[in-house]
C-alpha cells in the first residue's frame, strides 16, 4: 500500500485534516475528501483554470499541485467568498453583468478574479483579460466577465469592507 | 385601456418577454454550488478508466487482465467479451450504421475504447488502465477521404462488409457510407451551360471539436432488488437517451430514469450516446452498484463527437448583373470509423441543403458523398444546427468568390441576390420555406452603423501604398439559419418526432411549476422559459420555477440542440400556458357573472369590456380555481400540458461585419472589429441574447482562426490536448459589437426563432470572408481554415508580400 | 489524468536536499514548481520514484543585489520576479520575459530555477539568461561551482546540471544605465511556448551599437546566441540594412523542430523577425 501523509490545512478559514498519498492532487482533495465541489477539472494539461483556487495569497490551479505541499496553507475556494450569507462583490457583479452561462469556469474565474483584484485594484480592460488569461471559457466570449470584474473594482472601491 | 404608467408597471413587475431578467440559475454557480456529474458521489460507487487504442487501425491479438485485475482496488475488468452475453458489445446508432462498445478483434480510430477497468477510486481505475495488456497487429490506416474509395483501399469496417446499405442507400464500396442529393441536377446543368459567368472553388471545412469546458461522463446505477436504472449523464437528450437505453437493454422504459443535471457545456457535444455511458450501465447492471466513468480533456478531443470535416466544391452560375441563376455544391463527409452522429433519420446529411442562403437561387443541386476514415466517429457538432455551419460557410463563400469574378463589391452583390421581404414565406429550390426575413434592410443597417464606405476607401488607399506594413480585409456574411427541429413531417430520430412539451402547474398562491422536455447546458432556460410563461399567464417570472433534464418528472421532448428550445419547446410553453389562461378566462366569466366573450386579457387580469372597473387577476383566479367555486361540470387545477409539432422549422438571419488587419511578416491577424446583427424575431431575452452572440462569436473565431484536429498518416493525433487545440483566452478573443432588427416568425406562437447557433453559423465564413479579402486583390480567391498565423504567413510568402526594401 | 505513485521529501535545507539527492540517485526528480514536471506525470510521461520538493528550503528564495549583480534565488517565483522593483526597474529585460511566461496561475508557482533547468528549449529564461550573460551557482555535495549561461544548455532536457547537484543561484550583470532591452514573443496565443522569440540586450554609443546580445528561443534543441549576428552589428547603425544582416544571421543559426506552431521554414523567419523586432524595440529604448 502506498504511504499515507497526514496533512492538515485551512480551508475557506476553517482547519481541515486529511490523510492522502503523495500523488494525491489538490483538487481532488478537496472535491472528494473536502465535498468542495465549486472548483471544478476541465482538462489534465495544467491550462483550462477551471480548478483554480486561493492559495497562500496566490492564485493557483488546483489540479498541478500535490496536497502534501498543503501543509500549513490557507486555501480559499469559490465556497468562501460569501461571508454571513453576503455574497462578495465579484459573485454580485458576475450575476449582474451577465459574466456566467453554463457555469463550469465560473468559481475558477470567480476565484481568479479576486485575487486579481487585489493585485490590482483598478485594472484597465487589458489588465483584465490579461490577469485572466489562466482561466479559459466556452460560453460567455469573456466581454461580459470582464464587464463583470469592471463592476466588482467599482463595488469594492467604494466599499471596502466587501473584500 | 388604462392608465399607461399603471400598465406599464404591471408589465414590468412581471419580468416577462422583453426583460432583461437577471439569470435564476446564477445563485448556484456564483457561489459553486452547481451539480455537474463529476460532483455526484452514491453509496458503494465504483469508478470506471477506459483502456483505450493507441492506433488507428489493428487487429486485437490478446487482452491480458491479469496484471489489472491484481492491482490494489481493482473489482474488474470488462471487454467486449464481457459484453457480448448481453449482446451490446456492438450497439446501433441514431444514424443506421452500428458502433463498436468495446473494441472487438479490431480498433478503427485511434482512441478507441477497448476496456473498462472498474475500482474502487479514480486513482485505482487509472492504475488499473495502465496495467491492461493489448496485444495490436497495426494495419494500414486510412486518414485522408478521398483516398476511402480507391480499389486498394483497406477496408475499415470489416463487420459491415456484406452490408449493401447503412441505412441511408446503396453504398458502392466497404468505406461508402451513403449518398445523398437534393434539389434538380438537371435544371442545375442546365442554368450553368447557359450562364454567362461561372465559379468554382474547392473549399474545405476542417475537422474541430466543441470542446465543452466539461468533459463527458455519467454515473450509472442500477437497483438490482427493484430492477430500477438511474442514469445521471452529461445528454442534451435525456429522453431519447432513455429510449435507447430501453432498446439498448431490455428494462422497461419505465423502469429506467435519465438526469440530465448541471451540464457544463455541450454545443453537440454531449448529444451522442457514447460507449464509456453504455459500458458504465452494463457494469452498474452486472454489479449491482453506482459506477461512475468521465473521461479525461485528450478523451473527449479525440473520441467524442467532432464537428464538419466536409470537403466540398462549390459552384454558383450567375449573369453579368450577379444575380445568380445556378448552385451546385458537393461534400465528401468523412465521418470517421462509424456514422455515429446524431441527424434526423431521413436527413443523414443534416439541413445541409440551406445552402441557398438567404438568396432566391432558382436551380440548385446539393450533394453529399460519406466515407469511412480511421478517425473518430462524429460529425454533426458544435452549434452546427445540423450542417448548417457547412451549408452558410459555403454559400457565403462562394457569394464572395462570385463578387470577385464579377469585380463587384462584395455588399452589392449580396443586395442583387437577397430573397426580397415581399416574397416571404419564400420557398427555396431545395423546398425549405423560410418564414420571414428582411435581409436588406438587415445589411444596410450594418452597413452604415460602420461606414463601409470609408473602410473600403481605407483599405484602397492601403492597399496602394508599398509600404504599409499590413493587409486589411473587410468580410461579411449575410446568413438565413434553419433551427428548431422540427416538424414530424420532415425530421424524426429513430422514428421518435422532434416535437416538444411543456407542462405548467399553478399553484393556489399564484406560483407556477412547469416542467419541459428540453435540456439546458448554460442557455438560461430556467429564466427565459419562465419569461414566456411569465407573459402569457399575468404571473411575476420570479416566481416561475423552471425544470428539466429529469425524465421522471419532465414531459417528454427531444432535448436541445440546433438552437431549438425556443421554437419547438418555446412554443409548447406559450400554447400550454394558454390553455392554463383559456381555462382561467372561463372562471373569470363565471365569477364576473359575464360570458366569455365580455372579457378582454390585459397583463395580468381579465376585464369586463366597458366596463374596466369589473376585474379579476390571474392571480386571485389561480386560487379560485382550487375552490368549489367553478363553472358547472369543471374540474378544479389550472394545470396543461402542451406538446408541439412545429409547422415549420425557423429561419432566424443576420447580418456580420468583420475588418481585419494582418501582419505580413508574421501572419497575424487582428481583428479590429466585429459588428454582428443578428434577428430572431421576438427577442425573449436582450441579455441572454447577447451573451449567446459573444459565446457563439468567440467560437466562430476560435474555428476560424486556428482550430483543427490534426493527424499524421497513420492515423496518430498530432494536436489532442489544450496544448494546441485552439481556444482563446481574454487575451486574444475580440470585442463584439451587436445589434439586432426583430422580424417576428409567423407561425411561432409568440414570433420567436431560435438564435444561439445564429453566431457560430454566421461567424465563421464572416471572419474567413475577411481574411481572404485582404488578399483578394491579388487574385486570391480562396484560402482553407484555419487562418492560423503560421497558414497566412506562407500565402504572405508565396505572394512575396513580405520581401522588405533594402535601404541604406 | 493521475500520477502514478511515488514517495514524496520535503527537505528544508539544501544539505538534507542533496543528501537525498545523492542516496535517490536517479530514480529521484527535484520538484521546484512543478508546472513542468507535475503535467507530464499526470500523463505518465515522466514517472519517477521520487520527488523531492525544494519549495521549503528559504536559503533557495530571494531577489538581492550584490556588487553590480543581481542574485536570485532559483526557486523565486516568475510572480516574484515581476513584483520585485529592483527587477522591474535594474534587469528590465527579465521582467519582459518572464511576463510573457504561460499566465498567472503557472507565474505564481513557475520558479526561474526549474525554468531553466528543464533544459526545453521551448522555456524562455535560458535566452535571457544567455542575452544577460548569466552565471548559474550550481551547488552539490562537495561544494559549489559556477557556471556561465553561455555553454549551460547541452540540448534537449539536457544542461551542465550534474545528476547529484541542485541549481541553486542565478547571478546576473545589473546592465548598465541607458542599455536598451526587448524580449520578442511570436506566439499562437497568449500563454504558448514560443513560435520563435528573441531576447536582445544592448548599448548603443550615439547611433551605432556599442554591445549587444542575441539570444533565440526554440530556434533549436537549446537556446541559442546569435554570435554571429551580434558581429554583424557592432558599429554599425540600427537600420534596415543592418536589421536585415542581423535576422539573416540569426536566421542561419535556427534548426527549429516542426511541430503544430509551424515548419521549420516558418519558425526560422519568425526568428529572423522577432530578432528585428527585439532589435528595433531595444535600440528605442537605448539612451547614451
Amino acid at each position: 500500500m502506498a504511504k499515507k501523509h497526514n496533512v492538515s490545512f485551512r480551508l475557506n478559514g476553517k482547519p481541515v485534516a486529511v490523510e492522502v498519498e503523495a500523488r494525491e492532487l489538490l483538487i481532488h482533495t478537496l472535491r472528494e475528501k473536502l465535498a468542495h465541489t465549486g472548483p471544478h477539472i476541465g482538462c489534465e494539461t495544467s491550462h483550462c483554470g477551471a480548478c483554480t483556487v486561493d492559495c497562500n495569497g496566490m492564485s493557483v490551479k488546483s489540479c498541478t499541485v500535490l496536497t502534501v505541499q498543503c501543509e500549513g496553507a490557507e486555501v480559499l475556494t469559490v465556497e468562501g467568498l460569501e461571508r454571513n450569507g453576503v455574497l462578495h462583490a465579484i459573485q454580485q457583479a458576475f450575476h449582474e453583468e451577465h459574466g456566467l452561462q453554463c457555469g463550469y469556469c465560473t468559481p475558477g474565474m470567480v476565484t481568479r478574479a479576486y485575487r486579481l483584484l487585489q493585485e490590482n485594484p483598478n485594472p484597465s480592460e487589458q489588465e483584465i483579460r490579461y490577469g485572466l488569461a489562466g482561466n479559459l471559457c466556452r460560453c460567455t466570449g469573456y466581454q461580459n466577465i470582464v464587464k463583470a470584474v469592471q463592476s466588482a473594482a467599482k463595488k469594492l472601491a467604494a466599499a471596502p469592507a466587501a473584500a | 385601456m388604462g392608465d399607461t404608467s399603471e400598465l406599464g408597471e404591471r408589465v414590468q413587475k412581471l419580468q416577462g418577454v422583453g426583460s432583461a431578467l437577471l439569470r435564476k440559475e446564477d445563485a448556484r454557480f456564483i457561489r459553486g454550488q452547481g451539480l455537474y456529474i463529476d460532483d455526484i458521489k452514491l453509496p458503494g460507487m465504483l469508478f470506471g478508466a477506459i483502456v483505450r487504442s493507441p492506433y488507428a487501425h489493428a487487429r486485437i491479438n490478446s487482452i491480458d487482465k491479469s496484471k489489472a485485475l491484481a492491482a490494489p482496488g481493482v473489482v474488474a475488468v470488462l471487454t467486449a467479451d464481457d459484453l457480448k452475453p448481453v449482446n451490446l458489445h456492438w450497439m446501433p446508432t441514431v444514424a443506421g450504421d452500428v458502433q463498436a462498445v468495446l473494441a472487438d478483434k479490431k480498433v478503427c480510430f485511434q482512441y478507441q475504447e477497448i476496456a473498462m477497468v472498474l475500482a474502487t477510486d479514480r486513482y485505482a481505475a487509472y492504475d488499473g488502465a495502465a496495467l491492461v495488456e493489448v496485444e495490436y497487429q497495426e494495419l494500414p490506416a486510412i486518414v485522408d477521404p478521398k483516398k476511402a474509395l480507391t480499389a486498394d483501399a483497406p477496408v475499415i469496417r470489416e463487420d459491415i462488409a456484406d452490408k449493401k446499405e447503412v441505412g441511408h442507400g446503396p453504398r458502392t464500396h466497404p468505406n461508402h457510407i451513403f449518398t445523398w442529393e437534393a434539389g434538380n441536377k438537371a435544371a442545375a446543368d442546365a442554368a450553368f451551360a447557359g450562364a454567362a459567368v461561372t465559379v468554382r472553388e474547392e473549399i474545405l471545412n476542417p475537422r474541430v471539436h466543441p470542446c465543452p469546458l466539461e468533459a463527458c461522463g455519467c454515473v450509472a446505477s442500477f437497483d438490482k432488488a427493484t430492477g430500477y436504472l438511474i442514469v445521471y449523464v452529461t445528454s442534451q437528450i435525456p429522453h431519447l437517451f432513455r429510449t435507447v437505453l430501453a432498446m439498448l437493454s431490455g428494462i422497461a422504459e419505465s423502469k429506467i430514469r435519465v438526469v440530465g443535471g448541471d451540464i457544463g457545456g455541450g454545443f453537440g457535444n454531449k448529444v451522442p450516446i457514447y460507449p464509456g455511458y453504455v459500458v458504465a450501465t452494463v457494469a452498474s447492471i452486472v454489479t449491482g452498484v453506482p459506477i461512475k466513468w468521465i473521461e479525461s480533456r485528450i478523451d473527449n478531443i479525440s473520441t467524442t463527437g467532432f464537428a464538419r470535416d466536409y470537403h466540398c466544391v462549390g459552384e454558383l452560375a450567375a449573369d453579368r448583373d450577379g444575380r445568380i441563376k445556378g448552385l451546385r455544391f458537393s461534400a465528401l463527409a468523412d465521418h470517421g470509423a462509424f456514422n455515429s452522429h446524431v441527424s434526423a433519420s431521413k436527413l443523414p446529411a443534416g439541413l445541409f441543403s440551406i445552402c441557398t442562403g438567404s438568396y432566391g437561387i432558382p436551380n440548385a443541386y446539393c450533394r453529399v458523398d460519406a466515407v469511412y476514415t480511421n478517425k473518430a466517429p462524429g460529425g454533426v457538432a458544435y452549434r452546427c444546427s445540423l450542417r448548417v455551419t457547412e451549408a452558410v460557410y459555403l454559400i457565403e463563400r462562394m457569394m464572395d468568390v462570385l463578387a470577385q469574378k464579377l469585380g463587384m463589391d462584395k455588399a452589392e452583390i449580396r443586395s442583387r441576390n437577397f430573397v426580397r421581404p415581399e416574397q416571404f414565406p419564400y420557398t427555396t429550390a431545395f423546398g425549405w420555406t423560410l418564414d420571414s426575413g428582411a435581409y436588406q434592410a438587415a445589411l444596410e443597417k450594418v452597413l452604415k452603423a460602420v461606414d463601409y464606405q470609408a473602410l473600403r476607401r481605407e483599405q484602397a488607399a492601403k492597399r496602394a501604398d508599398p509600404n504599409c506594413p499590413t493587409l486589411m480585409g473587410i468580410g461579411l456574411s449575410t446568413f438565413t439559419e434553419i433551427v428548431g427541429a422540427g416538424p414530424t413531417k420532415v425530421c424524426d430520430i429513430l422514428g421518435i418526432g422532434l416535437f416538444d412539451s411543456c407542462e405548467i402547474r399553478v399553484h393556489p398562491t399564484g406560483a407556477v411549476i412547469a416542467r419541459l422536455g428540453t435540456m439546458s447546458q448554460g442557455q438560461g432556460h430556467a429564466t427565459t422559459y419562465a419569461q414566456i410563461i411569465a407573459t402569457e399567464l399575468g404571473l411575476p417570472a420570479a416566481d416561475i420555477v423552471i425544470e428539466e433534464g429529469d425524465t421522471d418528472k419532465a414531459p417528454y421532448g427531444a432535448g436541445t440542440w440546433g438552437s431549438r428550445s425556443t421554437p419547438v419547446a418555446g412554443a409548447a410553453a406559450a400554447q400550454a400556458a394558454r390553455k392554463v389562461r383559456d381555462k382561467a378566462r372561463k372562471i373569470a366569466a363565471h365569477l364576473l357573472e359575464v360570458g366569455e366573450g365580455d372579457l378582454e386579457w390585459e397583463v395580468d387580469r381579465f376585464k369586463v369590456k366597458g366596463n374596466p372597473s369589473q376585474a379579476k387577476t390571474m392571480k386571485e383566479i389561480c386560487m379560485v380555481s382550487h375552490t368549489g367555486n367553478l363553472p358547472p361540470g369543471m374540474e378544479q387545477g389550472l394545470n396543461a400540458v402542451a406538446y408541439y409539432d412545429p409547422p415549420n422549422l425557423t429561419y432566424p438571419f443576420g447580418a456580420y461585419l468583420c475588418v481585419v488587419d494582418i501582419d505580413k511578416f508574421t501572419g497575424e491577424i487582428k481583428v479590429r472589429r466585429f459588428y454582428a446583427l443578428d434577428d430572431c424575431g421576438t427577442r425573449i431575452n436582450p441579455m441572454v441574447i447577447e451573451g449567446q452572440i459573444h459565446g457563439g462569436l468567440t467560437e466562430a473565431y476560435a474555428v476560424a482562426m486556428g482550430q483543427q484536429i490534426p493527424f499524421d498518416e497513420s492515423g496518430n493525433h498530432l494536436g489532442n490536448s489544450l496544448m494546441d487545440y485552439f481556444l482563446p483566452t481574454a487575451v486574444e478573443t475580440p470585442h463584439w459589437e451587436t445589434d439586432h432588427t426583430v422580424t417576428p416568425c409567423p407561425h411561432h406562437p409568440i414570433g420567436a426563432k431560435g438564435v444561439a447557433e445564429s453566431p457560430h453559423v454566421g461567424g465563421i465564413p464572416c471572419f474567413s470572408n475577411a481574411v481572404i479579402d485582404a488578399f483578394a486583390h491579388l487574385g486570391v480567391t480562396h484560402m482553407d481554415m484555419p487562418h492560423s498565423a503560421y497558414r497566412v504567413w506562407q500565402k504572405c510568402q508565396a505572394l512575396g508580400l513580405n520581401k522588405r526594401q533594402e535601404r541604406g | 489524468m493521475i500520477p502514478p505513485a511515488f514517495d514524496y521529501h520535503a527537505p528544508r535545507s539544501l544539505g538534507e536536499a542533496l543528501s537525498l539527492l545523492s542516496d535517490l540517485g536517479s530514480e529521484a526528480k527535484l520538484l521546484a514548481g512543478g508546472h513542468s514536471l507535475l503535467p507530464m506525470m499526470k500523463l505518465r510521461f515522466a514517472q519517477p520514484a521520487h520527488l523531492i520538493d525544494l519549495t521549503r528550503i528559504a536559503d533557495l528564495r530571494g531577489i538581492r543585489e550584490e556588487g553590480g549583480n543581481l542574485v536570485i534565488g532559483a526557486m523565486t517565483t516568475e510572480a516574484e520576479l515581476l513584483a520585485s522593483a529592483v527587477v522591474r526597474g535594474k534587469v528590465p529585460l527579465l521582467a519582459e520575459g518572464a511576463a510573457s511566461i504561460a499566465d498567472p496561475q503557472v507565474r505564481y508557482k513557475g520558479t526561474i530555477g526549474g525554468d531553466i533547468s528543464h533544459g526545453d528549449p521551448g522555456n524562455d529564461h535560458p535566452a535571457l539568461m544567455l542575452a544577460l550573460d548569466a552565471t548559474f551557482v550550481l551547488t552539490g555535495p562537495k561544494g559549489k561551482r559556477s557556471v556561465k549561461a553561455d555553454g549551460y544548455f547541452l540540448g534537449l532536457y539536457a544542461t551542465q546540471l550534474a545528476p547529484e547537484e541542485i541549481l541553486t543561484e542565478i547571478r546576473i550583470p545589473i546592465p548598465v544605465a541607458g542599455s536598451g532591452w526587448s524580449y520578442q514573443k511570436l506566439k499562437r496565443k497568449t500563454g504558448d511556448f514560443a513560435t520563435a522569440a528573441t531576447a536582445v540586450l544592448l548599448q548603443m554609443k550615439s547611433t551605432s551599437v556599442a554591445r549587444v546580445a542575441i539570444a533565440l528561443t526554440n530556434a533549436g534543441p537549446t537556446a541559442l546566441r546569435a554570435k554571429a549576428a551580434e558581429a554583424a552589428l557592432l558599429g554599425k547603425p540600427i537600420n534596415e540594412a543592418s536589421l536585415q544582416d542581423a535576422a539573416r544571421l540569426a536566421m542561419s543559426i535556427c534548426a527549429p523542430t516542426p511541430d503544430q506552431r509551424g515548419d521549420a521554414a516558418y519558425k526560422t523567419a519568425m526568428c529572423g523577425e522577432m530578432t528585428r523586432r527585439a532589435l528595433q524595440a531595444a535600440a528605442a529604448r537605448a539612451t547614451g
